[in-house]
């Protein structure tokens, strides 16, 4: 399969199943635009009819340039990764490996497109991980991580700043147990931002290999949806925090995680705004929710959106000190195809864990009774229900299965699906398109970075 | 070659040989928690 686009004046074409990606002129861009499959060794009698803005000469020329490319392994290749038989069974017996821990099922704002319905995931009753129940999820976590050194470790919530007696705790408890397990712990927390002072940020700054900070982007966009519990503004607030925790930071990683909806369908001024405000890893992502929620993008949406990340991409080529999460993409130095295969691993290789103890197959699954898998007290652990999301991958999920951006992707996500579907198999196609966008984008901007775009369409 | 540039060669292929280890990061905890990208990500298996 090969897909080829224009993206930012640059025509590309990606081989997708050697990862190969080639920038093209005109000519050969327009030759392989017509062509549904491999290459003949001669150009076929009724393409100079379509090309004949060319001369033969000139096709014959991209042509064999073409055909070189698919001698050499590097346009056309099939994917023989996997015998399709076997991708159901393929991560049946992956080991636990990442935590996402809901140390607070509370929070001091009031978001208000909050998947986790402002702290509580819609239980009602707002609540803190105590410290045992955080010991016990690292010891389901060392002993279903088998041979795993690397483990995972997300302090998430609510806000997991409101029980930062617990963090600590565990955070001591596992690296107790590195030594005799072989285990390496990686601990990120994932924070709004209203409760860090010296203290924290300090101990952030030592203990945490990642730290995603939440905040929108502009004050009146940050402010519109990101509010106090008295219904004010966060971002005064926040951003100072944040400031000087990356300050801090040196060269650990952090990245400036904000969200966006209908209502800043100019995203793109969001990202810049955050950038300028002296921080240079960027997420903004788009937001998801039912499609009974007003901020939730509307089909008509989405032709802005994309022309959006298109806008976006052209700015952050002016600058080199922003890192815009969804555009940074290694070609050539990024994870193993087996990895790209399988996805987030979501009730399989990772899970989410309740201050109750409960366990589901990630963050956004929580509070769906309906997919619990177990609980760390009685020891329940729904295998069955495990292996449903195990058995999900690129050949797994129909729609991905013929999707180019598959290797990049790694085939969608679970809960978005559901919500937006019904089905966890089936990929929210709205977030798709924004995904191949995206993707584009990216690898247009490193054909421009590495020079290669002079010649343009 | 005068009307393509190749910007990257056929790393997928190559990576099957090596791969599979299973110690890279989640990919969902890395920033997003939204979504799967994988293309943004570490190898830990430094060939
Ligand atoms: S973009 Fe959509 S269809 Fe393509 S791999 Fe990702 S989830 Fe699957
Ligand atoms: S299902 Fe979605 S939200 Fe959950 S871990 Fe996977 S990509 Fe992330």
């Amino acid at each position: 399969m090969v897909h080829t686009f224009v993206c930012l004046g640059v025509p590309v074409a990606v081989d997708v199943n050697s990862g190969a990606v080639h920038v093209l002129d005109k000519t050969a861009y327009d030759v392989l635009t017509l062509l549904d499959g491999p290459l003949a060794d001669t150009c076929p009698q009724e393409l100079y009819g379509k090309l004949s803005q060319y001369t033969p000469e000139v096709v014959d020329e991209a042509w064999a340039e073409l055909l070189e490319l698919q001698k050499n392994g590097l346009l056309f290749t099939e994917d023989n990764y996997i015998d399709p038989a076997a991708a159901t069974l393929m991560q049946q017996d992956a080991p636990i490996k990442a935590l996402c821990l809901h140390v607070s099922h509370d929070c001091n704002l009031r978001c208000q497109y909050c998947f986790a319905s402002t702290g509580d995931f819609g239980t009602g009753h707002r609540m803190t991980m105590d410290v045992e129940t955080a010991k016990k999820a690292i010891d389901f976590v060392i002993e279903r991580s088998g041979s795993r050194r690397n483990i995972e470790v997300d302090f998430f919530g609510g806000e997991p700043l409101m029980a930062m007696d617990t963090v600590k705790a565990t955070v001591e408890y596992a690296r107790s147990l590195e030594k005799e397990h072989n285990k390496n712990f990686r601990f990120t927390i994932t924070t709004n931002g209203v409760l860090l002072n010296d203290e924290n940020i300090e101990y952030i700054n030592r203990e945490m290999s990642n730290a995603v900070l939440s905040l929108d982007g502009r004050p009146e966009v940050n402010d519109r949806m990101r509010k106090t519990v008295a219904g004010g503004g966060s971002y005064d607030v926040i951003l100072p925090r944040f400031q000087k925790l990356v300050e801090g930071r040196g060269e650990k990683d952090y990245y400036l995680r904000g969200t966006f909806t209908r209502y800043n369908a100019d995203f793109a001024a969001d990202v810049l705004h955050i950038a300028d405000q002296g921080f240079r890893h960027v997420s903004v992502e788009p937001v998801v929710g039912g499609p009974d929620c007003d901020y939730t993008f509307r089909e008509e949406d989405l032709p802005g959106i994309l022309e959006e990340y298109e806008r976006l991409a052209a700015e952050l080529l002016k600058r080199d000190d922003v890192n815009f999460f969804h555009f940074n993409v290694d070609l050539s130095q990024g994870p193993c195809v087996i990895k790209r295969m399988r996805g987030c691993g979501a009730g399989c290789e990772y899970v989410a864990i309740t201050p109750e103890g409960d366990i589901y197959p990630c963050h956004q699954f929580v509070g769906n009774e309906s997919y619990k898998l177990g609980n760390l007290y009685d020891g329940t652990f729904d295998m069955e229900l495990s292996r449903n999301f195990a058995g999900l991958n690129i050949y797994t999920r129909p729609d991905c299965k013929d999707c180019w951006a598959r290797f990049y992707c790694s085939g969608g996500c679970s809960a978005s699906n559901l919500l937006v579907n019904g089905d966890i198999k089936k990929p929210n196609r709205f977030g798709c398109n924004m995904q191949r966008k995206r993707l584009e984008c990216a690898i247009a901007m490193r054909a421009i970075r590495a020079g290669m775009a002079e010649e343009r369409v | 070659m005068t009307h393509i540039q190749t910007l990257n060669g056929a790393t997928l292929k190559q990576s099957a040989a090596h791969g599979g280890c299973g110690e890279c990061q989640t990919s969902c905890q890395s920033a997003c928690k939204t979504s799967c990208t994988v293309a943004n990500q570490k190898c830990e298996n430094k060939k």
